[in-house]
């Protein structure tokens, strides 16, 4: 057992979504900080409740009813820190994604240099671009200053010049940006990160320190042409995000004051656990995290020496749901379905589950339209963040996504599944990982609790995650392949701790399982045929790599990279059915 | 669990704030009765700018331009007002392209607000104003009926009630709109098409209260003048029972139909008034109660979705759904004598 450095001190961890707020306690048992358990209440930023607080205290209420112990006090305020009777808790961090993505104006000085670095950056959080102004912009200075108004941003990103480099080009996009702040009433002034060339920082004081109440601050996301740095301006944005929230959400400046400043947006705090992770078991393959839940589909990916975070507002599950169809058609949708259910019933989907994200699917028939709006979702996201992956990366194609191990996906359109078989098959089909793979089930969406939680502790990320509180799914082996249609394409041999051997034959087209538990881990042996790439080279297999087991052990996804879905609907849907009973999906 | 409240209430008491988007004068007094088409305060509201360069245009410095400037900030300028006049034997002029306000002066430049509009905000339901805010608009507060929907295109307009529907399923088709329709709000059915829209617009109706729109029609919708409210939403649903009915009864009644953007973080939802007179003021309804047995609810999503039933019991714990997904539960007995199990979180209740 590893020696403990911890005091003892207790942690409860609150993520305010925008359809659950959950509160999640984490304590030293044993020597050793473990996820102690977890309570989930409906979130209440919406009407008619309109504060998040309330919806924190359900959860931790939730909680306590669990535990049988007390962290509310009478008056529903958190007790802290932990009393001798066992009452209350030591530290509390939150993690918010509720709320509307915050419309954001990118200004940059060239299109592909600074103000695509910015646009990147405005990706790491729940914004939407509602407008960019950059050097090329042909809009006269009025017409720039209408857009604003017009299209009123509440935070305006603004990178541009090499550090030490010429100034005056950005000078005149901050007049113009100025100008449109002065004309704004008071309460809807945005908020301002300058990201841009450092010398300017005294000069963007002057010009807009007066236009707005909340200012920020970063290292230059450019320092040259040739390099970007974005981030330490991650962080500055995370914390202008919180900023902005609390003015909008009642109720979170209340949390914010329990958690003693401790707030991160979900999707950074998520990103911060997948940089440490990287750093912690970092391998040549790089490491992902997915997680789609209401608020947006956040995609956070860890390689060797960057990491990229993408949280994507227009596909989250929730609120936005209607504008999946700028993005795709409904035949898109359609296609994950082994129903036949009318393009109309889809349609109508998408606009009547906006009006209730946190609505869940009751029947059989709803639940394979979530599913399959779910993967088209997040296959959107993967497509969309791939773009920004860096081209160092492992890869068996440029044109599929990159090795990853593992991968790790929570979400409440992951994690509710009733089944890990139904969370795998919606992730195989949406991001379609490559290689061989470790597919972990984030089922108490834990990750980004424990990214905010290490910055107050950072032994407790580290137990919690060798503590088994995440659900180990298995090994997936994904071949890049084309073939023909049960045409062999690798034979496959576990060998057990015991000594006993299970062995597969796999044929393109078709998903296999071979049973390896919980905990347990094997040997395995592949030989591939001529062409068939599983991450060492066309027609190279491996002997007796060491695996870890999981609920579905190890899955053998034989349907070939890109997945290619069988054009007629009929062969298509009784396909998708038997493919989902593979993997007990039912 | 908490349950939000979804109003179809025969006679209540109604508290509603009306702002302007930006600040303006407020035309109503505290305690005046308004009704739902009065003006209650007004703004002008420039969508546009002119930004003119008077340095560049002069071919002078900035410093220079501004000691030529002639106007000031707030200024009203007509077209072709002079601006600025430059120096020499034949000095250039700088003029208004367009009349305007000046609202920013400095750097050598001037910035005009043009093309200013009037912006009226009216009461959208009659009754008493109990609270002016200073700048930006009022609290009112009336008694009558109240039926909340989930979709309205922006508009606001009050008139009489009048009632096309034969059953909560019914279609509005262009064949049952004519001019004896003119000046009236419509209580339709579901929608299918465009035709039956621009009839309706073209009569002109007042406004028109449906049950739900065909998704496609969403943005012909948003485009017409006359408000439009769906009581259940986007496809084809029916309208719930509790709405049909009590809309049904009240036709030929004013109501006020206020069509505003469903707003899921203030609160605003698009909404339906029937001003009735009362002798005792009635209880604010409730935004959110406990579920309970007993209770009246409407299905948000299937089984049954729309439908109107009554809490039978509440399971304890966790309950396995017909879709696999373990949730909170609850049995409910809808209208119709069937008895379905539904996720508290996909039930709000009537009231």
């Amino acid at each position: 057992m590893p020696t403990s450095l911890v005091t003892g001190n207790s942690l409860l961890a609150i993520d305010v979504g925008a359809a659950n707020t959950r509160a999640v306690l984490f304590d030293v048992i044993e020597g050793e900080y473990r996820f102690v358990a977890a309570g989930v209440a409906p979130s209440t930023a919406e009407a008619p409740f309109k504060d998040v607080l309330e919806g924190a205290r359900n959860a931790i209420q939730t909680l306590q009813n669990i535990l049988k112990k007390n962290l509310l006090d009478g008056s529903r305020n958190l007790i802290t820190p932990g009393q001798p009777d066992g009452s209350g808790v030591d530290a509390l961090v939150v993690t918010l994604s509720a709320g509307s993505a915050v419309r954001t104006l990118v200004v940059g000085l060239l299109k592909d240099v600074s103000l695509e670095s910015a646009r990147r950056l405005t990706e790491s959080t729940y914004a939407r671009i509602v407008d960019t102004i950059s050097l090329g912009d042909a809009r006269k200075p009025e017409q720039k200053i209408d857009s604003i108004l017009r299209t009123r941003p509440e935070m305006v990103i603004i990178a541009g010049g090499t550090n030490g480099g010429a100034s005056r080009s950005i000078q005149r996009l901050l007049e113009t940006i100025g100008l449109a702040s002065y004309l704004m009433p008071d309460e809807k002034r945005p908020a301002f990160l300058f990201a841009g060339n450092n010398k300017l920082v005294d000069e963007f004081k002057s010009l807009i320190g007066s236009l707005s109440s909340t200012l920020h601050f970063s290292p230059n996301i450019r320092p040259s042409l040739e390099t970007e740095d974005i981030d330490p301006a991650e962080l500055e944005l995370a914390q202008m995000f919180i900023t902005i929230r609390k003015k909008q959400l009642k109720g979170l400046d209340a949390l914010d004051q329990w958690a003693g400043g401790h707030t991160l947006p979900t999707a950074y705090a998520t990103g911060r656990m997948v940089r440490f992770l990287s750093k912690v078991y970092g391998s040549q393959k790089g490491l992902l995290s997915v997680d789609l839940g209401a608020s947006s589909a956040v995609i956070a990916a860890g390689f060797k020496n960057k990491s990229v975070l993408k949280a994507f507002p227009q596909f989250g599950l929730g609120e936005n749901l209607p504008s999946l169809l700028n993005h795709a058609k409904l035949e898109d949708i359609l296609r994950w379905s082994s129903l036949d259910i009318p393009a109309s019933v889809i349609l109508d989907y998408l606009h009547q589950k906006s009006f209730h994200p946190s609505a869940i699917p009751a029947t059989a028939e709803e639940f394979v339209i979530a599913q399959s709006v779910a993967k088209q979702a997040l296959y959107l996201a993967m497509q969309t963040a791939r773009c920004d992956f860096p081209r160092e990366a492992a890869f068996i194609k440029p044109t599929l996504a990159p090795l990853f191990d593992p991968i790790i996906a929570g979400g409440a359109a992951l994690s509710d599944a009733s089944r890990p078989g139904q969370s795998l098959y919606l992730l195989l089909d949406s991001v379609q990982p490559v290689g061989i793979t470790t597919v972990i089930l984030d089922q108490n969406n834990l990750m980004p609790m424990l990214g905010a939680a290490a910055t107050q502790n950072n032994i407790l990320p580290v137990q919690v995650l060798e503590t088994g509180a995440f659900l180990s799914v298995g090994t997936v082996v994904s071949p890049v392949v084309s073939a023909k249609y049960g045409a062999s394409i690798l034979k496959a041999k576990v060998t057990y701790e015991s000594g006993a051997e299970a062995a597969v034959d796999l044929k393109y087209g078709f998903l296999e399982t071979l049973p390896l538990g919980n905990g347990e881990v094997g040997k395995l042996s592949i030989q591939v045929a001529r062409g068939v790439d599983i991450g060492f080279g066309p027609g190279r297999g491996v002997k007796g790599v060491s695996i870890t087991g999981g609920a579905l052990g190890v899955v053998f996804d034989g349907r070939g990279r890109p997945l290619d879905l069988p054009s007629d609907p009929v062969r298509r849907r009784e396909l998708i059915k038997k493919w989902n009973w593979s993997l007990g999906g039912g | 669990m908490l349950a939000p409240v979804y109003h179809v209430n025969g006679l209540t008491t109604i508290i509603r704030e009306r702002l302007l988007p930006v600040s303006g004068n407020v035309l109503a007094r505290v305690q005046q009765k308004v009704t739902a088409s009065e003006v209650v305060a007004e703004t002008r509201w420039a969508r546009e700018h002119v930004l003119l360069d008077v340095a560049r245009e002069l071919g002078v410095s900035p410093a220079m331009a501004d000691k030529l400037i002639q106007c000031k900030m707030d200024d009203e300028l007509t077209q072709g007002a002079e601006i600025a006049l430059g120096r020499g034997l034949f000095p250039r002029s700088v003029r208004a392209p367009r009349a305007g306000r000046v609202v920013v002066v400095g750097g050598g430049q001037v910035l005009l607000e043009v093309g200013e509009s009037k912006v009226e905000l009216r009461a959208g339901i009659p009754g008493t104003v109990i609270q002016v805010i200073p700048n930006r608009g009022v609290v009112i507060q009336t008694s009558g009926g109240l039926i909340q929907g989930m979709w309205g295109n922006g508009r606001t307009d009050a008139g009489t009630l009048v009632s096309l529907m034969d059953a909560p399923d019914s279609i509005l088709t262009p064949g049952r709109l004519d001019v004896s329709l003119r000046g009236f709000i419509i209580l339709g059915g579901m929608v299918k098409t465009a035709e039956t829209l621009q009839m309706a617009a073209d009569l002109p109706a007042r406004g028109l209260i449906l049950s739900s729109l065909n998704p496609a029609l969403l943005p012909k919708a948003r485009e017409l003048k006359l408000p439009i409210l769906l009581t259940d939403g986007i496809g084809s649903l029916p309208m719930n029972s509790a709405a049909y009915r009590l809309l049904s009864t009240n036709a030929k009644r004013d109501v006020a139909l206020n069509a505003e953007v469903y707003d899921r973080y203030t609160g605003s939802r698009p909404e339906i008034i029937v001003p009735l007179p009362v002798t005792s003021e009635q209880p604010l309804p409730a935004e959110y109660i406990t579920f309970a047995p007993g209770a009246q609810v409407r299905m948000r999503r299937p089984p049954a979705m729309g439908m109107i039933g009554s809490i039978v019991s509440i399971k304890p714990g966790l309950t396995v759904l017909p879709s696999g997904l373990r949730a909170q539960a609850a049995e409910v007995k809808l209208e119709n004598n069937e008895t379905v199990l539904a996720p508290l979180i996909n039930l709000e209740v009537v009231g």
